[in-house]
């Protein structure tokens, strides 16, 4: 079984080495990551890849096609995540952030979806690779880590099972070895008595120690991407506490790729080195964290900022909802799909209406798609948006 | 009625207009084994709660999953009967009363239901949904059902051309609209909102925060809303109430918790909400509650909490501590409580760093 895996683990172990940042992990948090947003030209241009970049997306577009028409769920998506960042993606639902993280995992139906673009992963071309090819990669390579834990783990086998599975899917070890392995998996996400609790089964777990159970199984054979869909939304804020702490140690550990996608900007402020915030199928916005937070550039990101409710400001009386509904996937509005929402469109001279804005460098390293000249963003975010969040 | 026993509650008594009051409200859910059914223990669900809702005002229910926060929702809403206590609605007795003399209960008190799409029968159209409480309590519009029913659509931000549409055709934020406008119906005095917009999109979630708040100023009304956001909590309470398993250990005004949180529970709560700015990240301390919420069929003794607490101490273990007024209208349940001197300095987000035991739950 190990046979097929031999050049992910060579590779793995070539990249191990030059982890000299692991220790430092503040200094790592705050230093800027620009550098791993490379240069995308456009929409979903195919800029050549950063040279470390371990995940490099070009132009990745999935479509499904439906009796009422073509879904469009991810319409020309670039980025480029490299070994111990975190990347958070952020969008409502219906933005693609899902569709994209099951099409790099290849867990798309083969024959209902319309995949094109490009998944590099460390090298190795994911879209229209062998399902079994990619198969091969899970697990090792990368695996995900899902939002409800109990339909992700099998309710007929116990917890150990499933982790012993995966584990000797990838090590060639006996199963009393995989076993041993699994009880100190469980053990470091902080199950307590953890050689008993492995030969329980998922139901039998609560829900924070299922969600622990799930990323053991993950990390299980510490792989060199991690996708954490949504991994904390069922879970009360102290539970989640303790994950997204579980997820940093871990990722500093093992230093892996991180690719966290959820709807709450507090847990990617908490987590994430870049940012991109996605909106019918498409990145409005794409840059370091502290750039999103601090500078925001597109209207869409300033409507989430503004939208929610905050704990570390004073109450406002009233909260600032984007207006409208997200985007019909199937007829997605004409030029930016944001105008039909967006306070600022009008002030384009119609070409929000018609024309899609590119994914561009509006600052280094910070990239917005918005037709608004960079005059009105400062002015607009100066006056309208910045004072009152 | 054992209810004359328990201790009287808080200052709302003295106010004299409450709605709704509660008095050692207890629901224990009974555990039944072997081939006689016979009860070997009880999930201690809700046990002996005292609050009060004045007319007019927001109440929150906070907690974490497993406290109790929905079943004190179905007890204030009679969908289950209380074991003990006593449920005052506008002074009268309505805890043990029969299901004919809930009717016209239901029409004062109504429910908004957390899952948008389990909560609306997918084979009604909306007209039959919304219109239902019409039906069900006999009662006949000036304008006629459905004129009525087009009017609420409108009033919660739908068209009345949506009355024939069926659920499935919209989406979360406009199916929560819906349960909205139902429970409207009956133009109730209180609704209870068990999570109304936990499972919204954050855009969405605001659009139905304000409707809530725009009915609230028109028809004058009450609620109670079970929340575990405590973002979304702080937005939309007058007053704030922490559960922890079954127990009640805070109760106080929004502007009081959030700044001078006393109970080591909610300060632990509070230190754990995501902030959306990274500059916090890095000197932020958060107090790490390590494990998960006791269960309720077999509690800690004495303090609830007490297994999980930093604070903890032999007496923690042994007395437990009542609820009672520390400040003005603010009640904790806690034998050494947090910032009993006078507001926490600065926002309580937790910056300044405090000894922690992660150890003494382990």
């Amino acid at each position: 079984m190990s046979q097929p895996s031999k050049p992910t683990t060579e590779a793995s172990v070539a990249a191990q080495p030059d982890t000299s940042e692991t220790g430092d992990r503040a200094g790592r948090r705050r230093r800027k990551s620009a550098a791993t947003v490379n240069a995308l030209d456009g929409i979903g241009g195919l800029g050549a890849p950063a040279p470390d970049s371990f995940l490099s997306v070009r132009d990745l577009r999935v479509h499904f096609p439906t009796d009422d028409g073509l879904v469009k769920s991810v319409d020309g998506l670039s980025f480029d995540l490299s070994r111990g960042k975190t990347l958070g993606i952020v969008g409502e639902s219906g933005s693609g952030k899902s569709v994209t993280s099951m099409a790099i995992m290849g867990l798309h139906k083969p024959g209902t979806v319309q995949m094109t673009g490009s998944i590099r992963l460390d090298g190795q071309e994911l879209v229209g690779s062998s399902p079994e090819a990619v198969r091969l990669l899970r697990g090792k390579k990368m695996a995900m880590i899902f939002q409800d834990p109990l339909s992700a783990m099998h309710p007929f086998y116990t917890v150990g099972h499933q982790i012993v599975e995966a584990y000797r899917m990838h090590n060639d070890v006996s199963t009393s070895v995989a076993k041993k392995h699994a009880v100190e998996m469980l053990d470091r996400v902080g199950i307590p008595q953890a050689s008993s609790r492995v030969d329980d089964y998922p139901h039998q777990f609560s829900g924070g120690m299922r969600q622990r159970a799930m990323i053991a199984m993950a990390l299980s054979c510490s792989p060199d991407l991690l996708i954490a869909d949504e991994p904390t939304t069922a879970l009360d804020v102290t539970v989640q506490a303790q994950i997204l702490d579980l997820v940093r140690d871990l990722q500093s550990e093992f230093n892996s790729a991180v690719i966290i996608i959820t709807h709450d900007l507090g847990v990617v402020a908490e987590l994430s080195d870049d940012i991109m915030v996605m909106y019918a199928g498409r990145a409005v916005e794409y840059a370091a964290a502290e750039e999103v937070f601090e500078r925001p550039k597109h209207p869409y990101t300033w409507g989430l900022l503004s939208s929610m409710p905050r704990l570390d400001r004073a109450r406002i009386d009233r909260l600032r909802p984007i207006p409208g509904a997200p985007p019909s996937l199937i007829n997605v509005p004409s030029g930016c799909p944001f105008h039909p929402r967006c306070a600022y469109a009008d002030r384009t001279g119609g070409l929000s209406q018609s024309q899609r804005p590119p994914l561009e460098e509006k600052a280094p390293g910070h990239y917005a798609a918005c037709h608004l000249t960079p005059e009105q963003r400062t002015a607009i975010w100066e006056t309208d948006i910045k004072p009152t969040l | 009625m054992t209810a004359s026993t328990a201790p009287s509650p808080d200052t709302a008594a003295t106010r004299g207009d409450a709605l709704l009051r509660v008095t050692n409200l207890t629901k224990h859910f009974p555990i039944r084994r072997g081939l006689l059914q016979r009860t070997v223990g009880a999930v201690q669900a809700v046990d002996g709660l005292n609050f009060e809702v004045a007319k007019g005002e927001t109440l929150s229910l906070v907690g974490e999953s497993g406290c109790g926060k929905t079943t004190t929702g179905r007890m204030l809403t009679r969908l289950i009967e209380p074991t003990d206590g006593l449920l005052e609605f506008e002074g009268r007795d309505v805890t043990h009363i029969s299901m004919r003399q809930l009717r016209p209960l239901r029409r004062d008190v109504q429910m908004i239901f957390q899952d948008p799409y389990g909560s609306l029968n997918p084979r009604h159209t909306v007209g039959t949904i919304v219109g239902a409480p019409f039906k069900l309590q006999n009662i006949k519009t000036e304008k006629g059902i459905k004129r009525s029913v087009q009017d609420l659509l409108e009033l919660v931000g739908l068209s009345p051309e949506h009355y024939n549409r069926y659920p499935h055709e919209f989406s979360g934020g406009q199916r929560q609209r819906i349960g909205i406008a139902r429970s409207l119906a009956l133009r109730p005095k209180l609704i209870v909102a068990d999570e109304p917009v936990s499972a919204l999109d954050v855009s969405i979630q605001a659009q139905v925060i304000n409707l809530l708040e725009d009915l609230q100023n028109e028809f004058d009304l009450t609620y109670v809303v079970i929340a575990h956001d405590l973002s979304v909590v702080r937005h939309m309470s007058d007053r704030v109430a922490v559960m922890y398993l079954g127990k009640l250990v805070e109760v106080a005004g929004r502007d009081e918790l959030y700044t001078r949180p006393m109970h080591p529970y909610t300060t632990a709560l509070m230190s754990a909400v995501p902030v959306p700015d990274t500059s916090r990240r890095t000197k932020r301390e958060r107090i790490r509650l390590t494990g998960d919420v006791p269960s309720p069929i077999n509690p800690p003794p004495a303090c609830r909490f007490n297994t999980r607490c930093w604070k903890a101490q032999e007496v923690c273990r042994t007395i437990e501590p009542p609820l009672v007024e520390l400040a003005p209208g603010h009640q904790v349940a806690c034998h050494f409580p947090e910032n009993p001197d006078g507001p926490a300095a600065g926002p309580v987000l937790l910056d300044t760093p405090r000894t922690r035991d992660d150890d003494a739950t382990a």
